[in-house]
């Protein structure tokens, strides 16, 4: 009997511990399905967050290690400086990159720290249990933000692939989601290529995916995509904000 | 003299901090203890910079020398400063073009040589400093006229290694001061 | 037998970490450290080496982590307002086991402090230099050679026992320089690193780097299996230095750039009859408690001399059970005590100049 679907080599058979419904299983599987297609496993490191995918070390079957929260972009860059033959990538939540870790994020991206960075929006904090993220919408309920975000008073979110495609170490950001085949086939290939430039020694790549968390936003899994669909996307267009060697392509 | 602790202080930019380099690394040619310790921070932008010298037989303790017996003062704020502090019986050597002030201690040597003027009618300018070394071995007989030379070949860097003669010549002018 | 040279300690720190096989070296600007990193922006290009001038301590040392986790030697340093800021990283490769070296070229504090000499963050290295329960290998040179000689042995004894080292020095050993003698590089260890993260290459499990064990239980056990090591440590990793202890009846303690002054100050009581003499740790720690114990038989009184308001001090008293008075002399802030100073205190507890 032809085999059609497998579990990919590079994500280990363990159960995960992402809530049910939520969109970090999806993403695992299009990474690891990337590692495998590019043959990569064996010399790819990955680093973990903290946050929700914080035991990501646990699903992966390539090298990991564990970072300190927001740290992950600085883990990665030592291994990378240390074994540039490696292919080195981190997955951060976006308390994780767009907070706590907004200075090491800016600074791999304008050093064209050539690593890949997999950035996972779900606009709250999950693990801790539904606080106001740096990217939860204006007029989002969270456990910190009762009434509504406030932006006069919380500020307003970070549309992080706008801010990072302006440095110029940042080689490629792609805005991405995986709320239906189509959009995780396209999520899938902006990963690929995320991998695949660092593959060429071309810098600084993120792709940011832009998620849900039923558990944290108090919806059914279906009903969470649709808000995603409804709320997220308006404030974080997908696309590819910046693809440098296509602008020089076409520049020529 | 058995330990030297010298004190060398002037403003940033007049080489203070190079003459202790030159004066320590002389004390190691000779095979003695040595130690440098220079003033760091602010102070070094345009203020005062100053190092300590120690060379001894035995292995240098405290390398920050609070109460020099030999001082060399390449400007007033200096001169000031640390005079009082010079032991009794200790030397003080200073470039009188910059300092016209003369200490009233009666218990100590002092020597007022006008090492900038010197150094600028002779071609040497830029090289006081150099020649308050010169003054300094023919007081002290710390160490010996082949012992700087190499001594400046280690501290010069060697972009610069062809200005050493100058630098004997300026010796020999403080020697002669 | 190489040329003696002078350098500065902080040169020398950087020399002898190259010539000990360290390659990478992650860092961020900050007086009295700087010669230590300029040097190696210098040096580390021409070598194949990395440094990397990162957007803040915390991020330095977390390359520092990176680097550890895949294997390498790595390096950092700082001085005391930056070694807060790496306290979440050094943690965090306690927990994980990582060895690696940071250098701590200690400036006043609290706050910005200042940036005079400083031996005030003894109670960060040795009690807390990160959160949890945790030690670090923390060595205190007191000559810019000894501070060349402790780099190789630091990261040595790191990789030995999978922890980070720290060599806790200060401006005035940073900035001084002395006749040094480098060992040429062939004690680059090539440490065999099993467990290290940088591609399993398929020929492996993969290898995880972590610290997070959400399992009371397993924790625990963890943090005991740490702490077992730690013990060998204490037993195997003890260093420290004697100066005139024979027959010492008027034990000095201090370590680092104080135990200089204070060996001036024992020099001096001897000559003025007094029967001094100078215990001087070069391992913080572990702590040399029992060569403290046995200077105790002979010892009438312990003084202790630091560069802060006495932080090492509460070691000296637990090392001999408060079973002799033990007193304390120090200046802080940026300020060198004179060995005068320390002299008169010698006399004082000896009951004046014999």
């Amino acid at each position: 009997m032809a085999v059609v679907f497998k579990r990919p080599h590079a994500l280990l058979d363990v159960p995960n511990t992402y809530c049910p419904g939520c969109t970090h299983g999806i993403i695992h599987r299009l990474v690891a399905e990337c590692i495998d297609e590019l043959g990569i496993e064996g010399r790819t490191v990955g680093v973990a967050p903290v946050g929700c995918a914080v035991m990501a070390y646990n699903f992966f079957g390539c090298d990991m290690i564990q970072a300190p929260h927001g740290r992950a972009p600085a883990i990665a860059t030592g291994v990378k400086r240390s074994k540039p033959d490696d292919i080195v990538f981190a997955y951060q939540g976006d308390g994780d990159l767009a907070a706590i870790g907004t200075a090491e994020t800016v600074h791999a991206a304008t050093r064209g720290e050539n690593i890949t960075v997999i950035f996972v929006n779900n606009a709250i904090y999950g693990m801790t249990g539904g606080q106001m993220a740096p990217t939860s919408l204006p007029g989002q309920v969270t456990q910190t933000t009762p009434y509504g975000r406030d932006v006069s008073i919380a500020g307003y979110p970070i549309k992080v692939c706008e801010m990072l495609s302006t440095l110029e170490g940042t080689e490629y950001a792609e805005r991405v989601t995986v709320d239906c085949v189509k959009n995780v086939n396209k999520a899938k290939k902006a990963i690929k290529k995320a991998f695949q430039n660092q593959l060429d020694g071309k810098g600084f790549n993120i792709v940011e995916v832009v998620s849900s968390c039923p558990t944290n936003w108090g919806l059914a899994p279906n009903d969470a995509l649709e808000w995603l669909r409804n709320n997220m996307l308006a404030y974080y267009p997908l696309g590819v904000y910046k693809d440098k060697s296509a602008e020089k392509g076409a520049e020529k | 003299m058995k330990d030297m602790n010298a004190l060398i202080a002037g403003f940033g930019g007049q080489g203070s901090l190079f003459m202790g380099k030159v004066i320590a690394y002389a004390g190691l040619i000779d095979g003695k203890e040595v130690s440098w310790l220079p003033s760091y921070g602010p102070e070094m932008r345009g203020g005062t910079a100053n190092c300590s010298v120690c060379i001894s037989d035995e292995p240098v303790c405290s390398p920050l020398v609070n109460s020099p017996n030999l001082l060399i003062a390449m400007n007033l704020p200096s001169f000031d400063k640390f005079i009082g502090a010079v032991v009794s019986g200790g030397t003080v050597i200073v470039d009188s073009t910059l300092v016209e002030k003369k200490s009233d201690r009666t218990d100590i040597d002092a020597y007022y040589i006008p090492a900038t003027a010197l150094a600028e009618e002779n071609g040497l300018k830029g090289l006081a400093n150099i020649v308050l070394i010169g003054k300094m071995l023919a007081v002290s007989g710390f160490s010996t006229i082949e012992t700087l030379e190499k001594a400046l070949g280690k501290v010069v860097p060697p972009k610069k290694q062809h200005l050493i003669a100058k630098n004997i010549d300026a010796i020999k002018l403080g020697m002669k001061a | 037998m190489a040329e003696k040279i002078l350098m500065k300690g902080n040169e020398a720190l950087a020399e002898a970490a190259i010539q000990a096989g360290c390659l990478r070296f992650f860092g961020y600007p900050i007086t009295p450290q700087t010669e230590l990193a300029a040097y190696m922006a210098k040096r580390m290009p021409k070598i194949g080496g990395t440094y990397l001038q990162a957007e803040s301590e915390i991020s330095a040392i977390n390359m520092v982590q990176g680097a550890a986790a895949a294997g390498v030697r790595a390096m950092t340093s700082s001085s005391s307002p930056g070694i807060s800021l790496k306290t979440e990283g050094i943690s965090y490769m306690c927990g994980a086991d990582l060895p690696a070296l940071i250098i701590n070229v200690q400036r006043g504090g609290p706050g910005l402090g200042g940036i005079q000499p400083s031996q005030s963050d003894y109670w960060q290295a040795t009690k807390a230099p990160g959160h949890g329960d945790l030690h670090i290998l923390v060595f205190a040179p007191s000559s810019v050679q000894e501070m060349a000689d402790l780099v190789g042995h630091a990261f040595d004894t790191a990789d030995k026992y999978r922890m980070p080292a720290m060599i806790l020095a200060d401006g005035m050993l940073g900035q001084m320089m002395e006749p040094v003698e480098l060992k040429s590089g062939d004690n680059a260890a090539k440490q065999d690193k099993p467990w290290a993260a940088c591609g399993h290459e398929n020929k492996r499990e993969h290898n995880i780097v972590n610290s997070l064990y959400l399992q009371a239980n397993e924790l625990e056990a963890k943090i005991k299996e740490r702490f077992e090591r730690y013990k060998i440590i204490e037993d195997n990793e003890t260093m420290c230095d004697e100066y005139m202890m024979e027959d010492a009846e008027y034990v000095v303690v201090a370590y680092g750039a104080s135990s200089r002054i204070a060996r001036a100050a024992v020099r001096e009581a001897r000559r003025n009859g007094i029967k001094a003499g100078l215990i001087r740790p070069i391992t913080l720690w572990p702590f040399p408690k029992k060569d403290i114990a046995a200077a105790a038989k002979n010892a009438k009184a312990f003084l202790c001399v630091e560069m802060s308001m006495g932080q090492m001090v509460d070691d000296v008293r637990l090392a001999i059970e408060c079973s002799r008075p033990v007193s304390f002399f120090g200046h802080t802030g940026g300020i060198i005590p004179d060995p005068a100073e320390v002299l008169a205190e010698i006399e004082k507890l000896s009951g004046g100049a014999k």
